[in-house]
């Protein structure tokens, strides 16, 4: 994701077809070069061994008690262990300790906010750099590109520090604001990369009929950028969902998000042995759900500013 | 006048209220949460779902109405183009500036301190705390961390191009790929729980294995082990689990730039004579090279900065430690400095990625 380039362009009609045929003559040609036994073979052995763990674990997480500590997942047919809802059901009230529940709704609020505001602010920022001629705008957009790379490790420390002065600290502020702070980089320079890509003559035809900046941000682009938004929201909200370090530097009991949840049962795993695999595939449903509904954004995000198209 | 100084000047204003609202113990939100009403445990310490939901939404309300003064502010014909561009950057100028680059200069700064256990600065330490880091001790953890930023991104970029060309143009292509990338989906710390069972301990004598690993050994006649305790064993089965989780987004993208390879150079060199892997290693890859760049780099920072394989999965162990968990423990344990230190290193390892970058994105500028 680091280079400019413009790679998602509407392509005139009459060359999309040429592509396509040539496309269609090559898939034609490569059915007969890649249906190779050996080239089908070996793309089916490293599918499985991609897939095999996450299996494994679907299966722990569906053995009875104490299935997962007492044999091997791929017993599952032969001695004499059933199969149960119940690790779901214990993982989900707590069983004792605090409930599932309790950790994916504080992911779920910790996670809307810390995808709307970071990619609201970017959105502006964006339409700024891309579409506000002012002085030192390239080195401010460089100075945010550096931003990308610092690894949020350095700023840490110094923003709890901020967050107990402001009494912010333990609470879902502190959380929201430093997932913003995080986010925003990234999501500038992608956004940008689309905004860029939005033919100028539009905001020449706009603003000679009159509209301002604010206007042409809200009545002329964002319904242009809707899969854009998409795309970055997507991988935003992985980026939160699936965050640890910062839910451990900033968050208390009461705010933890799942990820501290499933560390917290792994540190535990003598007792919580038997739920820990329905939790764990408790916390991926989430993030699978959003992302194979919405995989064709999400990849086009990845790609936005990486390809030469 | 310049827009850097309505930028400053939005900044100035922001430090104000920022410092009136802080500003230690006496500072209004610090009286606000010492309040016991609802809408103050709400506000600060929600518990039940109900406070949890109002506080969500409370918090983007708050952030639609702040935004929407600010737009409806600027949003005149005859507003200065300072302002103008203050309204739409002036959050964001503040969130970096005070997040990230006010943050980190602190840091580096409290890399040279000394610290007392309750926190407090008690003077300078020169490089004390760095060469603090590069010591026989810590020998391991150096190591691990080269391991990591080097291993993870060749191999899990290797495993992505040879996978993309292997399902590319196929029938079953689109779930092929689906597989794979799943994983970067899923959280480090679900990953962890799932490599768990491939990894488990070794059974005692005479009972089955439960671990995948060590039955498949045992299964061939070897011994069963530890996989995650012994130097760089531990080092190198999490290192498998990153590349699982970021060959996905190498195979997606090199994907796409294998498409993206113009169909005349590959005919050209076809009426050469070539086919196969010599068209696949003198076409393909340096048609594909900036993407691999890309894309090498991308892997490179994210494993430098992982912690939470290395944290949960490599149960703390000094055998497995990396930079970025040192640094994880060390800001547990309140040692600014050391912790600051740790991130400092970090950035450094980063600082020659940035300048690479910025010099390809000036590249690619200056093409279109």
């Amino acid at each position: 994701m680091t280079t400019t380039t413009p790679p998602m362009l509407v392509e005139p009609e009459g060359k999309v077809s040429a592509r396509k045929l040539k496309a269609q003559l090559r898939a034609q040609e490569a059915k007969t070069k890649l249906s190779s036994p050996w080239a089908s073979g070996l793309a089916i052995i490293i599918a499985i061994l991609w897939t095999l763990p996450t299996f494994g674990l679907l299966v722990n997480s569906l053995r009875t008690t104490p299935g997962p500590t007492t044999s091997g997942w791929w017993k599952f047919w032969s001695n004499g262990i059933g199969f149960t809802f119940e690790n779901y059901t214990n993982a989900w009230t707590g069983n004792g300790a605090q409930p599932l529940s309790d950790f994916i709704l504080n992911s779920i609020i910790i996670t809307l906010p810390a995808v709307f505001i970071p990619i609201t602010l970017a959105l502006l920022a964006a339409y700024a750099f891309a579409w506000i001629d002012f002085k030192g705008k390239n080195i401010l957009f460089i100075a945010v590109f550096v931003m990308q790379v610092v690894p949020i490790q350095v700023a840490l420390i110094p923003l709890n520090t901020v967050y107990v002065k402001l009494g912010l600290n333990t609470s879902f502020w502190s959380i929201w604001l430093s997932h913003t702070i995080f986010g925003l980089p990234l999501a500038i320079f992608l956004l940008h990369n689309f905004m860029k890509e939005i033919p100028g003559s539009l905001i020449e035809a706009a603003r000679v009929d009159g509209a301002g900046h604010v206007r042409i941000f809200f009545q002329v682009l964002m319904p242009l950028l809707v899969p854009a938004i998409a795309s970055f929201g997507i991988f935003q909200f992985l980026w939160v969902w699936n965050d640890l370090l910062v839910a451990l530097t900033f968050s208390s009991q009461n705010t933890s998000p799942i990820t501290k949840g499933i560390q917290q049962l792994t540190t535990q795993f003598g007792q919580q042995g038997n739920i820990l695999p329905a939790a764990a595939v408790l916390a991926m449903l989430v993030p699978l759900a959003v992302f194979l509904s919405l995989q064709r954004f999400f990849v086009r995000g990845l790609l936005a500013g990486s390809v030469k198209g | 006048m310049s827009i850097v100084v309505w930028l400053v000047i939005v900044a100035a204003i922001a430090g104000i209220i920022i410092a009136s609202l802080g500003g230690g113990e006496t500072g209004l939100l610090f009286k606000a949460r010492e309040q016991h009403g609802w809408l103050a445990t709400a506000i600060f310490n929600p518990t039940s779902a109900g406070q949890k939901i109002f506080v969500m939404i409370l918090a983007i309300l708050l952030f639609v109405v702040i935004m929407g003064v600010i737009l409806w502010a600027i949003d005149r014909p005859k507003v200065p183009l300072g302002v103008l561009v203050a309204g739409f950057l002036g959050p964001v100028v503040i969130a970096l500036s005070g997040g990230l680059l006010w943050s980190g200069i602190s840091t580096i700064i409290k890399s040279f301190q000394t610290f007392n256990s309750s926190g407090q600065s008690t003077g300078w330490a020169g490089f004390d705390n760095y060469t603090r880091i590069f010591t026989a001790a810590n020998q391991n953890m150096l190591i691990n961390t080269v391991l990591w930023i080097f291993l993870v991104p060749i191999l899990a970029t290797a495993f992505g191009l040879v996978y993309a060309t292997l399902v590319d143009r196929t029938r079953f292509e689109a779930a092929a790929k689906a597989l794979i990338f799943l994983p970067t989906a899923i959280s480090m710390v679900a990953a962890s729980v799932i490599w768990r069972y491939v990894y488990y301990q070794p059974s005692p004598s005479g009972k089955e294995q439960v671990g995948l690993l060590n039955a498949l050994v045992e299964l061939v006649g070897g011994t069963p082990q530890n996989w995650t305790t012994k130097f760089p064993l531990g080092t190198l089965a999490l290192i498998v689990v990153m590349i699982w989780i970021q060959a996905g987004f190498a195979m997606t993208v090199l994907s796409a730039a294998i498409k993206a390879v113009p169909d005349d150079i590959i005919e050209a060199a076809k009426i050469d004579g070539a086919t196969g892997m010599r068209l696949f290693w003198s076409v393909t890859i340096p048609t594909i090279r900036p993407t691999l760049v890309v894309v090498l780099t991308t892997v490179a920072i994210a494993s430098l900065k992982t912690f939470d394989i290395v944290n949960v999965m490599g149960g703390n162990l000094p055998v497995n430690n990396i930079v970025a968990n040192a640094f994880y423990n060390a800001s547990s344990v309140q040692q600014p400095g050391w912790a600051g230190a740790y991130a400092v290193i970090i950035f450094i390892v980063v600082t020659p990625v940035i300048i690479f970058n910025v010099r390809q994105m000036k590249k690619s500028e200056a093409i279109r």
